[in-house]
């Protein structure tokens, strides 16, 4: 018998009778100041909210503060006047080595918990925002929803090969939790929010 | 992973050997408590929460052979390729396998306490196969060439000094630089070039998802993420525990896992793993290692609930005062102790005795394990199968002969009272564990047995 078929004999044999499949509702908007929020917990893990109205204040701002390195990226077309404009799977992850800056775009942010959903649909490539030094993300205020079982809600609705939830700047309090900002991935977020 | 013969009480005496670390390892682990406790405080319906965490689980152990074929369909749908490992073994000849078949030699490692449970980095050095363990904690226990001690927190025995040391001797830092962002920056900087060489990269699973066949690594630090992205082959390694039947069900344990874990509100990526990259190949090992044996225990089989957030380890009041590395098991703590006797109960049969019952533990746990019930019934299911610690056994046979006669009761009572007040030393003595840090009470001069006969017939006065 080969180890797949033996490991779910034994488990067939030794699981529990049935437990009943749990139902269970948490989706009542638990705030009703999302932006506050969402502001709010991302700032106190390490991110940076920008309240913006347009894309020209976003650019203004990339132009004035985003100096740390030469190299900024995007998928967002409206900004390829002050970043590359990156094309989906054009090149290797490793060609993402030198990124300074990332600006992306979300559909999707957590109130609760600061975090943003990124899928590949809208990414070059899925290292993009862990590669880059620093990462910066584009939120319509009105994409922001209450916990994670909403947000879910929405994610179930589409359909993706990779995706993840992205809570601030990497970090790690390894060495005698001394809360260090820029592990492996990018050292800072900003999120643009698009009031 | 058990890597001496000394058992948890001489483990635990070594490390506190060293009173003022003891005292700061206690301190940094009841902080990292009270985090989560403020962190659990500050969103509604946290017992809910616990509650639903805990029922999707008893539903994942009551049909894990149907969510696991079900999890396999679904990820072979997506393109992944799916193995199974019976044990240990099997899981590091697999992975041996599709190294040497890709002709990898060198591979990055994200946090996976299966693989330490399995002993993987030792099994591919011996087969000529580099692995960098890439979480820093990970990667500074590396260094030093010790196992973490902590599931979470992997070198929270380690002090800035001791890792500034390491990183002087292997890394090339200034001697005497123990600043932890200077330290962070520069294994940042080493392991970035690691990254961009390696064809390879190993990560842990902390959730799979039956509906959709994708799997959740959860990190901090962007590890695992960097891994995978920029790898040819990755694999991922998950236990058969490691099922939840829906996406949605996610919702619940991301919301508990970070909160129970660090305090933090959801760590810094929650990665959904459905398809492999284009041009890339992802594989996913599935292992049993004892745990099908583990759900046909009754009493026990609710330890495979858990989602290895470390609160029970932060915690136990043993756990804070030995240090990880006193438990000798892949898998320290209360959780640990639970765990081990299964993969070999008369090895880890000084474990289960490692807890004061406290209850702490099963009152932070965010799926509801009853991990000090547990820890009780393991000491009886080893006492009665004979492989209880030798002194534990000792005691206990003249307690149970004592205990049994009340003239021997009274006798021992007399005495021990008599020997407190004239001879303390007699008791309060290095060969007595109790009395470490501790004073005697003082005695009464009657037992109670004694007073009450002398007072019954002093009636009450009525109230
Ligand atoms: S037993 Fe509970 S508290 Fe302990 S690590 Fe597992 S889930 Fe966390």
């Amino acid at each position: 018998m080969s180890s797949r078929n033996k490991i779910l004999t034994a488990v067939a044999e030794n699981q529990p009778r049935t437990a009943p499949f749990p139902e269970f509702e948490f989706l009542d908007a638990e705030c009703i100041y999302l932006s506050e929020t969402f502001i709010n917990v991302l700032t106190g893990i390490g991110g940076t909210v920008i309240p913006v109205e347009t894309m020209i204040e976003i650019q203004n701002y990339i132009l004035q503060n985003f100096n740390q390195g030469p190299r900024t990226v995007t998928n967002i077309p409206a900004l390829n006047n002050v970043a590359e404009l990156m094309h989906q799977s054009s090149t290797s992850p490793h060609a993402l080595s030198d990124v300074d800056y990332a600006v992306i775009d979300t559909r999707l942010a957590v109130a609760e918990n600061g975090a943003v959903w990124v899928t590949e649909k809208g990414l070059s490539d899925r290292a993009l925002p862990f590669i880059c030094q620093h990462l910066a993300v584009v939120l319509n205020a009105g994409d922001i929803v209450s916990n994670m079982h909403a947000a879910y809600e929405v994610i179930n609705a589409d359909d993706y090969g990779y995706g993840t939830f992205i809570a601030g700047p990497s970090k790690t309090a390894d060495i005698e939790q001394s809360l260090v900002l820029g592990a492996h991935g990018p050292k800072s977020m900003t999120v643009f929010l698009m009031m | 992973m058990k890597t001496t013969d000394k058992d948890h009480a001489a483990l635990a005496n070594e490390f506190n050997k060293d009173a003022p670390r003891v005292d700061w390892h206690d301190e940094t682990l009841w902080w990292v408590r009270q985090k989560r406790d403020n962190a659990v405080k500050k969103i509604p319906g946290w017992e809910e929460l616990r509650e639903a965490g805990s029922q999707i689980k008893n539903n994942v152990l009551a049909n894990l052979s149907g969510y696991l074929k079900q999890f396999e369909a679904n990820a072979q749908a997506n393109g992944v390729h799916v193995h199974w490992a019976i044990d240990a073994k099997e899981h590091n000849e697999i992975v041996l396998e599709l190294l040497q078949s890709n002709g990898v030699k060198k591979i990055v490692k994200s946090k996976s306490m299966l693989t330490e449970e399995c002993n993987l980095n030792e099994y591919l050095n011996l087969n000529g196969v580099d692995v960098i363990d890439t979480d820093l904690g990970e990667f500074i226990v590396q260094l030093a060439n010790e196992h973490p001690s902590h599931i979470v927190l992997p070198c929270i025995h380690k002090k800035k000094e001791e890792i500034g040391e390491l990183f002087h001797q292997h890394l090339g830092t200034p001697a005497g630089n123990a600043d932890p962002v200077f330290l962070t920056e520069t294994a940042r900087r080493h392991l970035r070039e690691t990254f961009l060489t390696r064809k390879a990269a190993l990560t842990g699973v902390n959730f799979a998802v039956a509906e959709t066949g994708e799997f959740v690594v959860c990190t901090n630090e962007g590890n695992a993420d960097m891994g995978a992205h920029l790898a040819d082959i990755h694999i991922a390694s998950m236990g058969i525990e490691k099922i939840i039947p829906k996406r949605k069900h996610l919702g619940v344990f991301l919301r508990v896992l970070a909160r129970s874990a660090t305090g933090q509100p959801v760590t810094t990526y929650s990665s959904h793993f459905k398809t492999p990259r284009p041009g890339a190949s992802t594989h996913i090992v599935i292992v049993d290692n004892g745990r099908s044996k583990q759900l046909g225990r009754e009493d026990f089989r609710n330890s495979l609930k858990c989602i290895r957030c470390g609160a029970c380890m932060n915690t136990c009041p043993v756990y804070r005062r030995s240090g990880g590395h006193s438990y000798n098991n892949a898998i320290a703590g209360p959780i640990g102790s639970i765990l081990a006797p299964n993969l070999d109960m008369k090895k880890h049969a000084d474990l289960p005795f490692a807890s004061t019952l406290c209850g702490s533990c099963t009152n932070v746990c965010p799926v509801k394990i009853d991990i000090h019930d547990q820890l009780y019934k393991w000491r009886q299911v080893i006492v009665k199968s004979g492989h209880a610690p030798v002194a534990k056994k000792a005691a206990m046979g003249a307690m149970t002969r004592v205990l049994s006669s009340p003239v021997s009761y009274k006798v021992a009572g007399k005495l021990g009272r008599l020997m407190m007040k004239r001879a303390p030393f007699a008791v309060n003595n290095q060969f007595n564990p109790w009395y470490k840090q501790r004073e005697l009470p003082v005695v009464p001069e009657n037992s109670f047995g004694e007073w009450y006969k002398k007072n019954r017939n002093n009636k009450p006065k009525d109230i």
